[in-house]
């Protein structure tokens, strides 16, 4: 009975388990070659490299979990980010960092429910959408509102960045910490977890991704479920651009647009569905985690970085591969 | 008196052009079973919804548990136990046995939380309702049609069914699994459930049914308890006409070499030493249990599936069928199970669906599509099969299912196939096309093809085959002389296997 209930889990997480360890093996092969990969400054600052994407990829996680492809997430992202930077400057340059992410997150609602507008109520899918949604809101932000990099951004941004917990010192006397925006990151990915898990509307969300006719049949309020969906989109956008800003300490409206299909890429390599219906949250943080590595760490094996962006695409592949051709044998095709 | 539980008055019902029922009525008793019977069109599908509150008739009156409606919201038939089981069942392949049973009262008890506790102990108590068991955390994607039907009934029963309705449930079930609806719908008799029970296979309408009521282009044309009826009966209520039961007769032409010999044709995972032949103007059946491999001997014929020793002869000749082109060329052609997903472009005209599969040999000397050449070929056998459209540019979608499987047919008849293999020809088709495409496979056999045909229709069988064989476990186990065998006899032997 243990022993098959263990099977069990390795069936249904197969796709984490094998991005789990290529985490590892790579890990493993970087260490060994260059041993500077495991201090602690190196991991602390990995770990703090997956944050902004991390946060886009919960959001995107969501949507196409539900069946569906958002690719305006950046886009929200910047605007939310440089339309606060902008305002509280303006008005209140002494706003706190949790009202300044209040407000870019609450900004990133809007914007999401005006994606949900057009999926839900007009029924026009996802891609198409948010692709003019996307160039819209961003055409908008610089057309309208500015194409200046905001270098003075309000204290309380600069002071969110140097927040770091779990402090150590290194070999060579430096003390590093953990930034707090991992933890943001990894509290957010509870958060939505819990909610799909445990939150009728989270069930709902994937019961959208499995059959969009049955779950209207059901007695579901798909419309609730999609507003529910992009303006929690809208919500991580607005929190991943301010924090975006305040890491890199200015506020340049030109940035995060062009990087949706790589967040895309991790939380498909992390085994959600594009299809719909099928992912965890663990796999797709585990996604990032896998991107992030690849993205960070392979130079420091004397990889070229333009290699980077290759081996990114092998492993989705192989990794997509080998769970579909395990399906496709288990049901004997 | 027995106590009506529902009462449906007069029905009119009309989309733009087309008047969908007019003046229907029908009732259930307290756990009666009724059959609702007709052709597609007939007006089946509009009396379901609107019983289930998802249309609003014209005019009409529904009396249900003693009050009266004009039209019923869908959440008021709910409340009085209607409850539809979708031919697609409606569940969520995605998620577990058990989400997809109690995820509906949650939705109906307005709760907001989960307690994965309380949806085990929901799920395994409406599963013990009908006595089955079903493993709560399968992904429900990965159960056994049959199985998934048994949620989508529990589900129903989950929500205080009092009047069940099943649309098309044995289509994808096989003998034993049919046997078993039945003793859960017997089940849900005694608990007090009425079944209204919509099929094509009177066989089985037969079988189950207490009454009946039959509808032809939106009309009632007959009802009754089922001793009154017989299957021609019900047959010439459904299509208005009689309809021909005689079966085929096949007349050896003479020919020495059999258009296809099989021979010692095996594959490591599905089928071992299958050996027959086909003779010109010859119909063989091939049935069987469902993964009994006659689907994958038909479909490695075609070159789909891979086969790993045997030979295939072709009018005496070897030939490779290891690839779909290799089949083709050799003269075989393979008409799909599922029309909708393997065979056709649903989207796309007649015309093109027609002539896809030669397109290489509507080539002009530059290398172009010939499409006056096209156009004849499509236009001959549009004729030639008598498919029933305006245009041969209007697309496959339009056509009735009987129409589709036509075009289906016409596509692979223009690539000048000696054999055709058939798998379900006339699956979810009505019974009037059903004899026009039994009808037309003789014609084509006597004109010469050599055909094989796959099916769980024993009638259709027994019909229109000269020889029946049943496959078992890869294994070709019975061989029956087509004119000499008995329905019956073809249930038993398929009862019998295990």
């Amino acid at each position: 009975m243990k022993i098959s209930a263990s099977k069990n889990m390795l069936k249904r997480f197969r796709h984490e388990f094998i991005i789990l360890a290529i985490i590892v093996v790579l890990s493993i092969t970087i260490g060994s070659i260059n041993s500077q990969f495991y201090s602690v400054g190196n991991i602390y600052s990995l770990l703090k490299s997956t944050v902004i994407m991390g946060l886009f990829a919960l959001g995107s996680f969501l949507v196409l979990v539900s069946g569906d492809i958002d690719i305006s997430f950046t886009a929200i992202g910047v605007f939310c980010m440089y339309v606060t930077s902008k305002l509280v400057l303006l008005v209140m340059p002494g706003a706190g960092i949790v009202l300044i992410m209040l407000i870019a997150g609450l900004m990133g609602v809007l914007l999401g429910f005006i994606n949900a507008v057009f999926i839900s109520l007009l029924k026009m899918p996802g891609l198409i959408v948010t692709l003019g949604t996307g160039s819209m809101i961003r055409g908008f932000l610089l057309t309208f509102i500015g194409v200046r990099i905001i270098n003075k951004l309000p204290d309380s941004m600069i002071a969110f960045s140097k927040i770091t917990l779990l402090h150590k010192a290194q070999e060579n006397g430096h003390i590093v910490g953990l930034s707090i925006g991992f933890v943001v990151f990894i509290a957010f990915a509870i958060l939505i977890y819990l909610a799909l898990k445990y939150t009728v509307t989270g069930r709902a969300v994937y019961a959208l991704g499995g059959d969009r006719v049955a779950t209207a049949r059901v007695g579901f309020n798909i419309t609730k479920v999609q507003f529910f969906i992009y303006g929690t989109v809208g919500f991580l956008s607005g929190l991943a651009g301010v924090t975006h800003s305040s890491f890199m300490r200015n506020g340049n409206p030109f940035d995060l647009v062009g990087t949706e299909l790589s967040v895309i890429a991790a939380v498909v390599l992390g085994g959600t569905s594009i299809t719909g219906g099928k992912g965890t949250v663990f796999g797709a943080v585990l996604g990032v985690f896998l991107l992030v590595l690849i993205n960070n760490s392979l130079i420091m094996v004397g990889i070229p970085s333009y290699w980077q962006r290759a081996v990114v695409g092998i492993i989705i592949l192989l990794s997509t591969g080998s769970v579909a051709l395990q399906e496709r044998r288990s049901r004997g095709v | 008196m027995e106590e009506e539980l529902i009462v449906v008055e007069n029905i009119e019902k009309s989309f733009p052009g087309v008047r969908a029922l007019s003046d229907v009525s029908i009732s259930l008793k307290k756990a009666e079973i009724r059959c609702l019977a007709g052709e597609n069109g007939s007006g089946k599908s509009t009396l379901i919804k609107v019983i289930s509150g998802i249309y609003k008739p014209e005019k009409g009156l529904i009396t249900i548990e003693g009050e009266q409606y004009k039209s019923l919201h869908p959440i008021e038939a709910i409340r009085h136990g209607v409850q539809v089981i979708y031919q697609d069942l409606s569940l969520f392949p995605n998620l577990t046995v058990a989400e997809n049973l109690a995820l509906n009262s949650y939705l109906g008890n307005n709760k907001k939380l989960l307690k994965w506790k309380d949806v085990k102990k929901i799920a395994s108590s409406a599963l013990s309702k009908i006595n089955v068991e079903i493993d709560l955390n399968g992904i429900v994607g990965s159960l056994t049609v049959a199985d998934k039907q048994l949620v989508a009934i529990s589900r129903a029963l989950l929500n205080n069914a009092k009047i069940v309705i099943m649309d098309e449930p044995t289509t994808a079930l096989t003998q034993k699994e049919v046997d078993s609806l039945f003793k859960i719908i017997l089940n849900l008799k005694e608990m007090g459930i009425s079944t209204l029970f919509v099929s094509h296979k009177l066989r089985e309408v037969i079988e189950i049914s207490e009454e009946i009521t039959i509808l032809r282009n939106g009309r009632k044309v007959a009802e009754g308890s089922i001793d009154q009826f017989d299957e021609p009966k019900i047959v010439y209520h459904m299509t208005g006409r009689e309809v021909g039961t005689e079966r085929y007769k096949y007349v050896p032409r003479g020919d020495k070499l059999p258009v296809l010999t099989v021979q010692h044709y095996s594959s490591d995972t599905h089928f071992e030493d299958v050996n027959f032949d086909i003779h010109s103007g010859e119909i063989i059946g091939i049935t069987g249990l469902l993964g009994s491999g006659r689907t994958e001997l038909a479909l490695s014929l075609f070159g789909i599936h891979q086969h790993d020793s045997g030979k295939v002869l072709v009018e005496g000749k070897e030939v490779s069928t290891n690839t779909i082109n290799d089949a083709v060329n050799s003269g075989i052609a393979y008409v799909p199970e599922d029309r909708l997903s393997e065979g056709l472009f649903l989207q796309q005209s007649i015309a093109r669906n027609t002539y896809v599969s030669i397109l290489d040999r509507l080539q002009n000397k530059l290398g172009f599509v010939d499409f006056p050449k096209a156009d004849i070929t499509v236009e001959t056998w549009i004729d030639n099969l008598s498919i029933a459209t305006p245009s041969k540019e209007n697309p496959v979608s339009s056509l009735s299912g009987g129409n589709q499987q036509r075009v289906v047919l016409a596509r692979w008849l223009a690539t000048d196939a000696k054999i055709l293999i058939l798998n379900g020809p006339t699956v979810g088709v009505d019974i009037g096309s059903k004899e026009d495409i039994h009808n037309k496979l003789r014609e084509l056999a006597r004109s010469g093809l050599a055909i094989l045909i796959i099916s769980d229709d024993i009638p259709e069988i027994v019909q229109n085959c000269n020889r029946i064989f049943v496959m078992h476990k890869g294994q070709i186990v019975e061989r029956l002389e087509g004119s000499r065998t008995h329905e019956n006899e073809i249930v038993a032997i398929l009862k019998k296997l295990k």
